[in-house]
């Protein structure tokens, strides 16, 4: 299993390095840089600016400075977070003068005073808060409403859950987005129709350090905008889990020695059916979390998805970079975990 | 769900009868799923909308009368009381007109072509691609096959959406000023005339092809160790005979299926493209775009973004209801599971 991982974590190493080869050079192929104005800059500027930024470097040599900054830790004496230049996302300190430092995702070009981690700290927390918010609907909706539907199965309520399901696939965030503010935001005013409720600091450097009505008023639509696409999803997985499982002959022998039908769903089919339903929730967590773009442009949400947006027409490489880097990240370390989890849940996997 | 259980008596009467091919026998089952019906007549009737479009469309989808701006038809008053107050009324608009004075209905008529024409190509491209790539992954084996599942799992760990985005950004980029001549002026000018089509596909080409991959590869391997793949072999088949005559047909059934499901997921590639600025080239209507204008204005005019959204959930309800009905025709037993 120990090895298991570490292939895996190795073999993620070398995804992340093609995906920001990759990256790199669909940017860089691009004409223009990302300080050509319609009126153009001096060339001295221009110079400084190139040389400020590495940008005079040849191509390979920028590449393997950004990596430098971004793979490699290392041991320094200056407080972190002093200047710009040195901004490292994780810090740790070892004694009064020495900090080990580790993940610079460079400067924003054209935030000036701010680099791409300030960028990550503040914006992707609430990104990461509309995930997981998401994730939280999709799963109290589709789960529930796919055992019903199993358990139940042929009558209204399959019906209705399967309903239900099919409206969440065909009903995507930027449909249902737009009405939700209409309608909730709009003509009821239940909900204010942009904005977020949470601000810096945040418990862990991600979650809100309040929760309440101030908090919930602002992320429910959202929320349940990004979520109800998962929830289908989950819907159906869990029915026709369910349903296969209910077939089992383990069921029917529980059933045979005389248990009552509660136990029999609870204890052996439940807990056998979610097994399938559990390791989606990895790779789902992942895109809804970069579903979040979308869904923040349509509520007026200040997270990463306006950042990278923006970022893409300004050509701001450094931001280009880290957000997909970190999100590539995500999603091979959400399928990592996922795959380990699934060892746990299920005795019959085994990986060597 | 009732059409099930009679499907499945019906597919065991058929057996003693006589056999049927596979096709008829999924054609039949098809048919008799009234929601795929729906499905596919809807699909049916937008692809009059898109073909007759500037038939049916009583204006072209730019023009434009700035006076005009903001208007609503009078019926609209009803459903949005809110309006009464500051909305000027016209009869000339049948759904109202946009921020520009640019009418609506004909908008989302022209704007059908845009999403239908994505709803045909994506899975075509994705096929060529995925199927390609994954059939002589999992025909070839070995070295081959470990090596081109490789290049998949790396695309896989590209944020699908980001990845769209840097691609669209740089098609824009590459092919903002070309030379005349070149054939990056050739591209951009093809592009152009397709309002910007051209490179939408390109990206969702690019992003989708690597699920029918892995798909197409396991069905392959399934099916090549089978009995009948190796009868074809002993009487001297080639691999090219092999691959076309006796592997894809029988592999076809579920990548038709995905490619169905996968179709409301390419419409909502271009409509959140179009969305954030990078989809179609304006005054090109994509029911994105026009959700994207309309979100501008909705606190006043919502009828600018309820109906383009409209159309888009009832589009996608449509290839939803008919890639359901599909699979359970094809394949019975993968019902309610995808």
């Amino acid at each position: 299993m120990t090895q298991y991982i570490i292939r895996r974590m190795f073999w993620n190493l070398v995804v992340i390095l093609v995906v920001s080869f990759i990256t790199f050079t669909l940017m860089h192929a691009v004409p223009g840089g990302p300080f050509d104005r319609e009126k153009a800059l001096p060339p001295e500027i221009m110079a400084n600016l190139a040389a400020r930024y590495n940008l005079d470097q040849r191509l390979p040599k920028q590449y393997a400075l950004y990596l430098y900054e971004i793979m490699i830790p290392r041991i320094s004496s200056s407080t972190p977070g002093i200047s710009l230049q040195d901004d490292y996302l994780i810090n740790i300190k070892i004694s009064e003068h020495t900090w080990i430092k580790w993940m610079n995702f460079g400067p924003s070009y054209t935030s000036r005073s701010r680099t791409v981690n300030d960028i990550f700290k503040q914006q992707l927390p609430i990104s990461l808060q509309l995930g997981i918010m998401a994730l939280l609907v999709a799963m109290s909706i589709g789960i529930p409403l796919g055992i019903v539907a199993a358990l139940k199965q042929n009558t209204g309520w399959d019906y209705l859950g399967m309903s239900v399901a099919i409206f969440g696939v065909s009903v995507p965030v930027i449909v249902l987005g737009p009405i939700l503010v209409w309608i909730f935001g709009v003509e009821l005013k239940w909900f204010p129709p942009t904005g977020w409720g949470a601000k810096p600091p945040y418990l862990l450097g991600i979650f809100p350090s309040t929760l309440g009505w101030g908090y919930f008023k602002y992320a429910i639509m959202p929320a349940v905008g990004l979520g109800l696409g998962g929830s289908a999803i989950l819907a159906r997985l869990t029915r026709a889990s369910l349903l296969q499982v209910v077939r089992e002959d383990y069921i029917r022998t529980a059933r045979a020695k005389g248990l009552v039908e509660r136990t029999v769903i609870v204890r052996h089919a439940l807990k056998n059916s979610l097994i399938p339903v559990v390791t989606i929730l990895g790779p789902m967590f992942a895109a809804l979390v970069t579903g979040t773009f979308v869904t923040e442009l349509i509520f007026g949400i200040p997270g990463m998805g306006k950042y990278f947006v923006t970022s893409i027409s300004n050509r701001d490489y450094p931001v280009i970079m880290g957000t997909i880097l970190l999100y590539a990240l995500f999603l091979v370390m959400a399928n990592l975990v996922v795959d380990i989890v699934y060892a746990f849940l299920d005795p019959r996997i085994r990986y060597t | 769900m009732t059409a099930n259980t009679a499907t499945i008596q019906s597919g065991d009467i058929t057996r003693t009868r006589k056999s049927e091919s596979l096709w008829m026998d999924a054609w039949r089952r098809l048919i008799r799923n009234r929601a795929a019906v729906l499905g596919s007549m809807i699909i049916l009737l937008l692809l009059l909308t898109a073909i007759f479009a500037s038939t049916i469309a009583p204006r072209t989808f730019a023009e434009q009368v700035l006076l005009d701006n903001n208007k609503v038809p009078e019926w609209l008053l009803r459903v949005f009381p809110n309006m009464r107050d500051y909305a000027r009324t016209t009869t000339a608009y049948p759904l109202g007109a946009d921020y520009v004075g640019r009418d609506l209905f004909s908008r989302i008529v022209f704007g059908t072509r845009v999403s239908l024409t994505v709803a045909l190509i994506g899975p075509l491209i994705s096929l060529l691609i995925g199927v390609t790539f994954g059939s002589v992954s999992g025909f070839l084996g070995g070295r081959v096959d470990n090596i081109m599942m490789r290049i998949v799992d790396v695309l896989y760990a590209f944020p699908s959406l980001l990845f769209i985005i840097l691609l669209m950004a740089f098609f824009r980029g590459t092919f903002a000023k070309p030379d005349p001549g070149s054939l990056t002026y050739g591209i951009s000018q093809l592009d152009a005339r397709m309002g910007g089509l051209l490179f939408i596909f390109v990206g969702i080409g690019l992003t989708a092809w690597e699920t029918m991959a892995r798909l197409t590869r396991g069905q392959v391997l399934s099916v090549r160790e089978k009995e009948f793949i190796e009868a074809a072999r002993t009487i001297g088949s080639s691999n090219l005979r092999i691959m076309f005559r006796h592997i894809l047909p029988n592999i076809l059934g579920p990548l038709i299926v995905a490619e169905t499901l996968a179709i409301p997921g390419y419409i909502s590639i271009e409509a959140f493209l179009s969305f954030i600025g990078l989809g179609v080239n304006p005054p090109t209507p994509s029911w994105g775009s026009m959700i994207s204008d309309g979100s501008q204005v909705v606190r006043t005019y919502p009828n600018q973004v309820v109906f383009p959204a409209l159309a888009l959930a009832i589009t996608m309800f449509a290839f939803n209801f008919l890639g359901d009905g599909l699979r359970d025709a094809l394949d019975p037993r993968l019902r309610g599971t995808q």
